[in-house]
């Protein structure tokens, strides 16, 4: 099965955000590198709003984001829960 | 950052629908033939420009919101960076040299693209496409910016930095990717979508910004990874942006297969030509190496762009043409690189130097198959003659490739003891190459890279004529500064001296 990924600027923005992530996608591994943090899921990741706000404990936007991304992989859907990549193959 | 999020009284999809596609209209005066002229002459059929979405549904006000946000945390760092001596903190200053490869032959690159995008943004009927456009336009307008911003920096007190827009035009290492860039800017608007927007966003620039700007976090340089990463956050927008439009045409009309089949084998090939540099500067340049070259290309290569053509292998769509070929060259391309670039250092606005033994050692840990059997023994030789007071400089001229316009340094894809070589000759004219892959997108528009203008041709050519003083005087190149060997330069001695006075009261 093909990997996503997302890489995250590694700051105190991203550290609940990965927080999240992780605890959606238990077949997560996260790699810490030199100021960023790549986070690889088989087959599909999804984001999600509401968890990421249990971490952080006010509202987020998930276009928000953009301003820690560094990079990812897999085709994209957005809307305002949840962000998923996905592979389909 | 403490960022208010208001209450939401559209959804996103809503949103998206209203700032994009209710922003579109017909034209009436002129037929839609006439305002979009350029759509048809390539072959891609288009039935229903509307079924294209940008998966993100960023809209224009969010646009500027992130974006904003994103040029106050790099100018708060910069100006931190300017503040406190940033570039004596740097492991040392050969990695300067990564930089100086940076700004003369990528950031103009951006520029390049930012100029490509905005044509774009006009000339497809789409409006969500044209929106994204227009986005990933101003956004590389911004990447070109941000760097020459942060790198001016550096320009302030160290040699090779001064005349980035005239080694753009005209210098022999940066014509490759200024070739890359007009190559794709004189395609039609889909093809130009596939070069840069595909091959270039989605399958390279993971290997030019992450493990390189990593690199540069782990060689303490704090302005480059913050442009770095301040532009690759776009990137993961225009990669988004890339496969999108390549699986837009692929589900338009299955006659677009073969033609988008042909521009990924292209652009794959061109792109690849062009990481040659890339692997260079993080096996070689970078003092505090993160990752080398063959272990970045394994994770965003191999695994990432074989799961990107798997994804696609369900349209008809084939891993390009080079890629076995480019595997093949993974082990051997930033040696050869790096003993070209060290050969003709008298012509670069850069230094270069032999690896140290501890790095030699790194080097034959990373590449136990091809190191010390091919390259440590030339390295070898070249710190004997170094040390005789003879050190080698290749006053010869390299043949040129006619596609790419890297010097024919490559070896054969099977045989790394000869040089690769292959040449065609069209209207009586010969023509070389440095590779199949280079020789075939030749064969298929020869009337287009037989205009190539080429470094080389050009330096016998007036106001020149062979002369290489003249040369480097049209090339801003500045002898005994900005060229030759790191070991005894002014760079060396100013950052050796600026740095002790940092840390001594004398």
């Amino acid at each position: 099965m093909s990997t996503v990924f997302i890489a995250l600027q590694a700051n105190e923005d991203t550290r609940p955000i990965i927080d999240a992530i992780v605890q959606d996608n238990p077949t997560a591994t996260v790699n810490r590198q030199p100021a960023m943090v790549k986070i690889d899921v088989p087959g599909s990741m999804t984001i999600k709003r509401e968890t990421i706000e249990e971490h952080i404990g006010r509202a987020y936007d998930l276009q928000e984001l953009q301003i820690n991304l560094i990079t990812l992989s897999g085709n994209v859907d957005e809307d305002e829960d949840s962000f998923t990549l996905r592979w389909n193959s | 950052m403490d960022m208010q999020v208001a209450k939401k009284k559209l959804s996103l999809k809503e949103k998206y629908k209203l700032l994009t596609r209710d922003l579109g209209w017909d034209t009436t005066y002129h037929t839609k033939d006439e305002v979009f002229p350029y759509v048809q002459y390539e072959g891609i059929k288009i039935h229903d420009w509307d079924k294209w979405e940008d998966p993100f549904r960023l809209t224009m006000d969010s646009y500027w919101k992130y974006q904003a946000e994103k040029e106050r945390k790099f100018y708060a760092i910069i100006d931190a960076h300017a503040q406190n001596n940033g570039h004596l903190n740097i492991t040392d200053a050969r990695y300067l040299s990564a930089l100086k490869i940076f700004l003369q032959a990528i950031s103009p690159g951006e520029y390049a693209a930012g100029k490509g995008f905005a044509r774009m943004g006009r000339e497809f009927p789409g409006v969500g496409t044209q929106v994204a456009c227009q986005m990933q336009s101003i956004d590389e307008i911004r990447h070109a910016q941000t760097q020459i911003h942060a790198l001016s920096n550096y320009n302030k007190f160290y040699n090779g930095f001064h005349a980035f827009a005239d080694a753009r035009d005209r210098m022999w290492y940066c014509t490759l990717p200024r070739s890359f860039f007009d190559d794709a800017l004189s395609s039609g608007p889909f093809e130009f979508m596939i070069a840069i927007g595909f091959s270039f966003e989605y399958v390279l620039t993971n290997l030019l910004f992450v493990p390189f700007m990593s690199g540069a976090a782990y060689n303490g340089d704090m302005a480059t990874v913050t442009f770095g990463f301040s532009a690759q956050s776009d990137e993961a927008r225009h990669m988004t942006l890339g496969l999108e439009c390549i699986k837009f045409m692929l589900e338009q009309d299955p006659a677009n297969l073969p033609i988008v089949q042909g521009w990924i084998d292209k652009w794959f090939w061109r792109g690849f030509r062009l990481l040659g540099v890339v692997g260079t500067m993080m096996d070689y340049m970078l003092p505090k190496r993160v990752m080398s070259w063959r272990e970045a290309w394994n994770i965003y290569g191999v695994e990432n762009g074989g799961a990107l053509f798997r994804d696609l292998a369900r349209y008809g769509i084939r891993p390009p043409k080079g890629w076995d070929d480019a595997e093949k060259g993974i082990d051997h391309m930033s040696h050869q690189f790096m003993l070209a670039l060290y050969q003709y250092n008298f012509g670069t606005a850069f230094h270069s130097w032999i690896p140290s033994e501890d790095e030699m050692e790194w080097l034959s840990k990373k590449y136990p198959e091809t190191f010390d059997k091919y390259y440590r023994p030339r390295w070898a030789h070249l710190s004997k003659l170094k040390a005789a007071g003879t050190p080698f400089a290749n006053m010869g001229l390299a043949k040129l490739c006619q596609t790419c316009q890297i010097p024919t340094v490559f070896t054969e894809p099977d045989d790394p003891t000869s040089i690769c070589q292959r040449e065609t000759e069209y209207k009586g004219e010969k023509y070389h190459f440095c590779s199949d892959g280079c020789q075939h997108i030749f064969e298929n528009e020869p009337e287009k890279y037989i205009q190539a203008w080429l470094p080389m041709q050009q330096l016998f050519q007036a106001p020149i004529n062979g002369d290489l003083g003249a040369w480097m005087n049209w090339v801003s190149l500045i002898p005994g500064k900005d060229n030759g060997d790191f070991d005894g330069s002014e760079d060396e001695r100013n950052f050796a001296a600026w740095r002790q006075q940092a840390t001594s009261n004398q």
